[in-house]
């Protein structure tokens, strides 16, 4: 049983003349309740494999399927109600909405996305709220938050449907250490407690580590498949810092949980 | 739907200022419309009332061929008595007539003993015309006002007393010819003193029915025009459509008709002011409607261009094509809800304080004319239905755009 398989899967962009293979014919699978990262140098193809497995993009060519159904040729509607119904996200910049309180911004898709009658939705927002540590932060607007607690909020937001995969691309990339370390405890802690599938790409080695299974793409390519400990630290070098496909470039300042 | 209505209004307070100086916009538009078309209503109202109630009535019946001959007054095209006992039949029975009033049009000299000058003349009978043109006693400046007048009296249009100088009780001879060609002069004692009014007969002198058929030499009881005054002045048309058929269907030996019907709007040139005053209301509906939809498709543009990551967010998240566009929808629906109500409560403010301050105004040779400017309900409803509609229209391509955004665009915009 596998939360997500991919055969041959390729994904190709076409600008006028210029055609970029981001993604050239890869197969993989990742197991359900797995904490998984993707990793490598900046147009590797990170980005555009977190896009495809959480139905924002489709593939060109291959297979796909995720949480048991085959995603490769969904329609844009399909994929909006699969990605409300299955899949969580954490973004690099936290996104959450700026007129909406923590706990509504927790609360967003139980209520806009899948509908859940208000007592239900109150009740397992609180959970979620207690499950990141922010059980007296409910009423605070984002811009009242520090960057961890954004992230902690954005967890939420991400697992609050009991999403089956959570896909988080960059998540400490705006994050100082002590926060990024905490997130990603934050992170396992939830896939412990809920069996959710975490899968994340990141530049930091360190981040890498804390990874069950690591992935390594360069060129399009999957290179290496390996577990945390033995994480490819010195199989490229990270230069710079990419600024991934479904993720704002402003840069937020991170301060301390 | 409730949650929709919460995120699009919170979104509306996320940039207040823009929020309050488009609803400000809005809310001067409606205002403008609303000002507008009630006080040129309440001017269009008042000189139609002035028309209709003073002068000509909302319908005349005439002869055939009359109204095209009425600048010579003609005695030849009067109806007879067969006739008019035809029409009073139909006027009758028909319950939107509310009265009715016999007139014989005439051309007179009128001698003061010392010169003499022409004067045009509505023999009426004075209760019937009461009751068909009620405000025609408010035109009598001078003298006494109730009852109109009586036999042998005679209300001068005020041009003609203040240039023959004549005044209340004087007498003065009238001297007529009838459609045999013979002459006949009569006293008539100056009873009030009548202010003109612009139209058609509005400065006609008026003596008594019995009294023209006397000055006419007229054995039957034949008149020149028949003035009805409708209970309901809306239902005008309708009222004119079925007298039109029943009194159409009497023909003369050459089977051509012999009744010919107006509404007061083919009778009198203010007719086209007031289709003027209604054409120019349309065009400031019109520029109502383009305010509306400059301002509310700039705000939603704007509002779209600034959070577009914020789209590509909870487009992620799995917010479908419809709710994005719902919540754009909604805003500009929220917009125009607000500029329309806060338009439509200074409106009426305004409207009551106009009222309340009695302004009056000159139209004419008419002076102090109070304006009393009121709004219809149907009116209101309307301004406030056009501005919300078009505030949604405005927002629907922004609202559009946003919804059709690719999340992974929207999620890259800077």
């Amino acid at each position: 049983m596998t939360l997500v398989t991919a055969k041959a899967l390729e994904k190709t962009y076409i600008a006028g003349d210029i055609t970029v293979r981001a993604i050239r014919g890869i197969d993989f699978t990742i197991e359900p309740a797995s904490f998984v990262s993707f990793v490598g140098p900046s147009g590797s193809g990170k980005s555009t494999l977190l896009n495809m497995i959480g139905c924002l993009d489709p593939p060109t060519n291959g297979f796909l399927e995720v949480a048991g159904q085959e995603v490769t040729h969904f329609r844009s509607k399909e994929s909006a109600r699969f990605r409300g119904d299955h899949i969580g996200f954490i973004f690099q910049d936290f996104n959450l909405i700026p007129v909406l309180t923590v706990f509504e911004n927790i609360e967003y898709p139980l209520q806009m996305v899948q509908n859940w009658p208000t007592g239900k939705r109150k009740q397992r927002v609180q959970e979620l709220l207690e499950a990141v540590g922010m059980k007296d932060q409910g009423n605070k607007f984002p811009s009242q938050i520090s960057g961890g607690q954004k992230q902690r909020v954005a967890v939420a937001r991400a697992l609050v449907t009991n999403a089956k995969l959570v896909l988080a691309d960059e998540p400490t990339a705006n994050l100082d250490r002590e926060t990024a370390n905490r997130i990603i405890s934050l992170m396992k802690q939830m896939r412990d407690e809920f069996g959710t599938t975490f899968i994340f790409s990141t530049h930091d080695s360190k981040v890498m580590k804390s990874a069950e299974k690591i992935f390594t793409l360069e060129d399009g390519k999957l290179e290496q498949q390996a577990n945390g400990k033995d994480s490819p630290k010195n199989k490229f070098t990270f230069s710079g810092v990419e600024a991934p496909a479904w993720q704002g470039a402003r840069r937020a300042n991170s301060r301390a949980i | 739907m409730f949650n929709i209505f919460k995120f699009a209004a919170r979104n509306l307070l996320r940039y207040k200022r823009r929020t309050f100086l488009t609803s400000i916009l809005i809310t001067l538009g409606v205002v403008a419309v609303l000002i507008f078309v009630s006080v040129s209503g309440s001017f269009k109202a008042m000189m139609i009332g002035q028309v209709t109630d003073s002068m000509l009535g909302h319908l005349q019946v005439h002869h055939k061929g009359y109204l095209s001959s009425i600048d010579s007054l003609p005695l030849n095209l009067n109806l007879n008595s067969k006739q008019i006992a035809k029409v009073k039949e139909i006027l009758d029975k028909n319950d939107a007539v509310k009265a009715y009033s016999m007139r014989i049009k005439l051309g007179a000299m009128f001698s003061n003993f010392a010169e003499t000058t022409n004067v045009r003349l509505n023999a009426v009978n004075p209760e019937q015309e009461i009751q068909t043109v009620p405000m025609l006693a408010d035109r009598i400046i001078k003298g006494e006002k109730d009852g109109l007048l009586e036999k042998g009296e005679i209300l001068v249009p005020e041009l003609i007393a203040k240039g023959m100088k004549v005044k209340i009780g004087d007498t003065i001879v009238l001297v007529a010819t009838n459609k045999d060609g013979s002459v006949n002069g009569q006293p008539f004692v100056v009873r009030g003193i009548l202010e003109g009014i612009s139209g058609p007969g509005g400065r006609d002198g008026f003596i008594h029915l019995d009294d023209a058929r006397a000055l006419l030499r007229v054995n039957d009881r034949e008149i020149s025009e028949i003035a009805i005054r409708l209970k309901d002045m809306d239902q005008m048309n309708k009222v004119f459509d079925e007298l039109k058929d029943q009194l159409g269907s009497f023909k003369n030996k050459m089977d051509k008709p012999v009744f010919e019907l107006h509404t007061w709007e083919k009778l009198s040139p203010f007719f086209n002011i007031a289709r003027m005053i209604d054409l120019m209301t349309f065009f400031i509906k019109i520029m109502l409607v383009a305010i509306v939809l400059v301002s509310i498709m700039n705000v939603m543009i704007m509002a779209v261009y600034e959070r577009i990551n914020e789209i590509g967010t909870i487009a992620a998240i799995g917010t479908g094509p419809g709710k994005i566009l719902s919540l754009f929808l909604v805003e500009g629906f929220l917009l125009g809800v607000v500029g329309a109500l806060i338009g439509i409560v200074i409106s009426l403010i305004t409207i009551a304080g106009m009222n309340a301050a009695q302004l009056s105004f000159d139209f004419g040779r008419q002076k102090g004319l109070l304006l009393s400017p009121t709004i219809a309900s149907s009116d209101v409803l309307m301004v406030a239905v056009i501005v919300i509609a078009i505030s949604v229209l405005g927002s629907l391509q922004p609202a559009w755009k946003a919804a059709k955004m690719d999340p992974i665009t929207a999620l890259r915009h800077v």
